[in-house]
């Protein structure tokens, strides 16, 4: 992995996430409102939404909040830059929590109880999720022989023959980190299960702006964690992998539909469960087997 | 053009409404009337929102509350009364706790009259009112770029 190739992946990253993250986002609220029986806005919604947000005035409590925002962006990016050119999954991993303690940090900056409790709560979805993504990213090492992305092209058979457990744990959590249904405790998309707007209570303007643009990239990085399961040596298998990221992404969108939202306890609770179960006896298997 | 008016979000506040206008507020967000296809969502934080709906009269207790979510509203917006008790108090208006409309509080830029004020009626005065949002936004835009 050389320091040029994750830097000119950033920012093809950059460029191509919040494209894509935009229309995903867009369809998401589409798919949503037709499960609902209503027609839903526009594709590109998203984006009006957040060209309405960068026009809006600055209201800031305070200049610390756009700053940590700003580097919860950055690092976002940088986390997609490393996964898609090929780079350190672990190390992937890693950026990209770093990314989300920046948005803890930032919501806790504002001094405001709504805000607060919206970062407590996200705080209890890192505890909750970051079990499962280092288990993932172990197992990826024990399957593949090699944290780098890039390794997959050189195998005989996708990862997921291996450690097709660990991608149901996977499963699981990502749930948790695209912001879906049962597990939205800290920042809910839908209005009116929210205290008042979780974590972005006092975040406007062009700081909810980049947020959402954060939050696109995010999850176009996940799904492509998503996809790295089922890529092997054979470059017809990345499109396999674009089916099942798509199908992935209809499935969370059907959980978050059907799904209320459950209290932190069970969320931190079941996230664990899962994955111990689906992780570590995984893990255990490959080690001793 | 302004992106105002393509993703107008707004917020709900119930004044010392009998519940009627929310009730049809709420209706225009339902698949019947389904206002998301305007990009409309409803937000439960005023620093998100761009449009602030009000049912209800304004009395001594709520005043403070209407100003406080007026106040911490970001700019551009859009104030819209709904349903008679927010455009004058309507039947309420002589009660000795009642000061009056929304308008005694907040400027008020749309009143969409009615008792209870009909989905139809609330999505027009939307619609009219964003036509003032984007006159805003615009004369939101000119005074950044003169300043």
């Amino acid at each position: 992995m050389s320091l040029l190739a994750v830097l000119i992946g950033t920012l093809a990253f950059a460029v191509l996430a919040p494209i894509i993250g935009c229309f995903l986002a867009g369809l998401d609220r589409k798919i949503s409102a037709r499960m609902q029986g209503r027609v839903g806005p526009p594709l590109l919604q998203p984006y009006y939404d957040v060209r309405k947000l960068i026009e809006k005035d600055n209201v800031s409590v305070n200049s610390t909040e756009g700053t940590y925002i700003t580097c919860a962006l950055v690092f976002t990016l940088l986390a997609g830059g490393i996964f898609y050119s090929g780079g350190n999954l672990l190390m992937s991993v890693f950026v990209i929590t770093l990314s989300g303690l920046f948005f803890i940090v930032a919501a806790y900056s504002t001094r405001s109880p709504y805000s607060e409790i919206g970062a407590n709560r996200e705080t209890l979805q890192v505890m909750a999720y970051e079990p499962m993504v280092l288990f993932m990213a172990v197992a990826f090492y024990m399957a593949a022989g090699t944290f780098n992305a890039a390794g997959v092209f050189s195998l005989d058979a996708p990862v997921i023959t291996n450690i097709w457990l660990v991608f149901l744990g996977f499963l699981f959590v990502l749930t948790i980190k695209l912001r879906k249904s049962p597990f939205d405790l800290s920042y809910s998309h839908h209005a009116h299960q929210e205290i008042v707007k979780g974590i972005t209570t006092e975040m406007s303007g062009k700081t909810l702006a980049k947020v959402e643009i954060m939050h696109w990239c995010e999850n176009v990085l996940f799904l492509g964690w998503v996809g790295l399961f089922f890529v092997w040596g054979n470059l017809l298998s990345l499109i396999l992998a674009v089916v099942v990221v798509l199908l992935v992404y209809f499935l969370e969108i059907w959980i978050d539909n059907n799904f209320a939202r459950v209290k932190w306890q069970a969320l931190l609770k079941s996230a664990w469960v899962v994955a111990f179960v689906a992780g570590f006896v995984n893990i255990a298997v490959l080690a001793y087997l | 053009m302004t992106y105002a008016t393509k993703s107008p979000w707004v917020i709900h506040y119930d004044g010392s409404s009998c519940n009627g206008c929310d009730i049809e507020v709420l209706a225009a967000l339902c698949p019947g009337f389904d206002v998301e296809r305007f990009g409309i969502i409803n937000t439960g934080n005023p620093k998100h929102a761009d449009i602030f709906l009000v049912t209800g009269s304004v009395n001594e207790r709520n005043i403070d509350v209407v100003k406080e979510i007026y106040n911490q509203m970001v700019e551009p917006k859009v104030v819209i009364a709904c349903g008679i008790c927010a455009c004058s108090a309507g039947i309420f208006h002589d009660c000795y706790n009642v000061i009056g409309g929304v308008d005694q509080a907040i400027p008020v830029d749309v009143y969409a009259p009615g008792c209870a004020v009909r989905p139809e009626a609330i999505i027009d005065a939307v619609v009219q009112g964003l036509g003032i949002l984007e006159e805003k936004s615009k004369a939101l835009q000119a005074q950044k770029k003169g300043a």
